[in-house]
């Protein structure tokens, strides 16, 4: 089983970030807080596995203002979209193992 | 990494990705509501057109007749919206989940163009006293609203929708059936869909 997890990305090891990369996959781009609401999470939570993302450059921060609020946004790199596809072959590949 | 522990990410992963793009707390019983409100409406029209009918031979109508069924329809309109936002918001109250998101702003305004734009066509179609090609126009613009707003929510919109601009077509190729298809489109349609989308979706959440 060992050979299949070489694909294995440690950056989606966590489930919180592994959703959150799956909410910037499938839309352009997604607010901070309507992204909390979404996924359940606390700000503390949320905000250590999107600066985990980040890191590894596979989404980017836009921070704008509306009117007087900061407007934080976040968007999926073509790496971390690549990044996150073999992932989630890597996934398939070992629910195909195990059978 | 246990086999359920997979598929258990890759089911987050789907249902996630779902709920990020897809508004699903439309509530189909609304449906029914503006159906019902529709068909009601529509009995109320056709007495006003009953009584409205001109002595010609030509079996037309006294113009007069316009201004109560403007007010019938816009009437059932606001009725409809109101009781729409209103279901919606208790169902997504009753799932836990938020009515002002990106996606239902993304909904509201991908299905507002066509609906606005419709709306205005027909107010200067009235004004033109364009009369006879109002309820096909209605029925288009909706219809093709309801396609466009249907990226944004249950797939099963977009036959509503598909449907709503057949039956305008029709109404727009047969003139004197206008009226009747009206009845078909808001009335008959909505009650079907309503029903459709209350067995399909609805009940597992109260279930």
């Amino acid at each position: 089983m060992k050979l299949a997890l070489d694909n294995f990305d440690k950056a989606f090891e966590n489930r919180i970030r592994l959703q959150a990369m799956s909410v910037l996959v499938a839309n352009d781009s997604y607010d901070f807080n309507s992204l909390k609401e979404l996924l359940d999470v606390t700000d503390g939570n949320l905000a250590s596995h999107l600066k985990a993302l980040e890191k590894e450059e596979y989404i980017t921060v836009i921070k704008s203002f509306l009117g007087r609020k900061p407007n934080t946004r976040y968007q999926a790199t073509k790496a971390g979209i690549a990044a996150f596809k073999k992932h989630l072959e890597a996934l398939e590949n070992l629910i195909k193992q195990q059978k | 990494m246990k086999e359920k522990d997979l598929l258990d990410d890759l089911g987050s992963i789907k249902n996630i990705m779902e709920r990020s793009t897809k508004f699903i707390s439309l509530s189909g019983l609304s449906g029914v509501m503006a159906g019902v409100y529709a068909l009601i409406g529509a009995g109320y029209a056709f007495t006003v057109l009953q009584n409205g009918k001109s002595s010609g031979p030509d079996h037309s109508y006294r113009e007069e007749v316009i201004i109560p069924l403007v007010f019938t329809g816009v009437a059932v309109l606001v009725l409809s919206v109101s009781t729409g936002i209103w279901l919606t918001i208790r169902k997504a109250r009753r799932k836990g989940l938020s009515v002002w998101n990106p996606v239902s702003k993304a909904l509201l305004v991908s299905g507002g163009i066509p609906l606005v734009t419709g709306g205005l066509f027909v107010i200067i179609l009235l004004l033109h006293h364009h009369f006879g090609i109002i309820s096909a126009a209605c029925l288009i613009f909706y219809g093709l609203a309801l396609v466009s707003a249907s990226h944004h929510t249950f797939g099963d919109v977009k036959w509503l929708g598909i449907f709503e601009v057949l039956i305008g077509l029709a109404a727009l190729a047969k003139p004197g059936y206008g009226f009747l298809l009206w009845v078909l489109g808001f009335g008959v349609m909505h009650i079907l869909y309503g029903a459709i989308m209350h067995f399909k979706y609805d009940r597992e959440v109260s279930a």
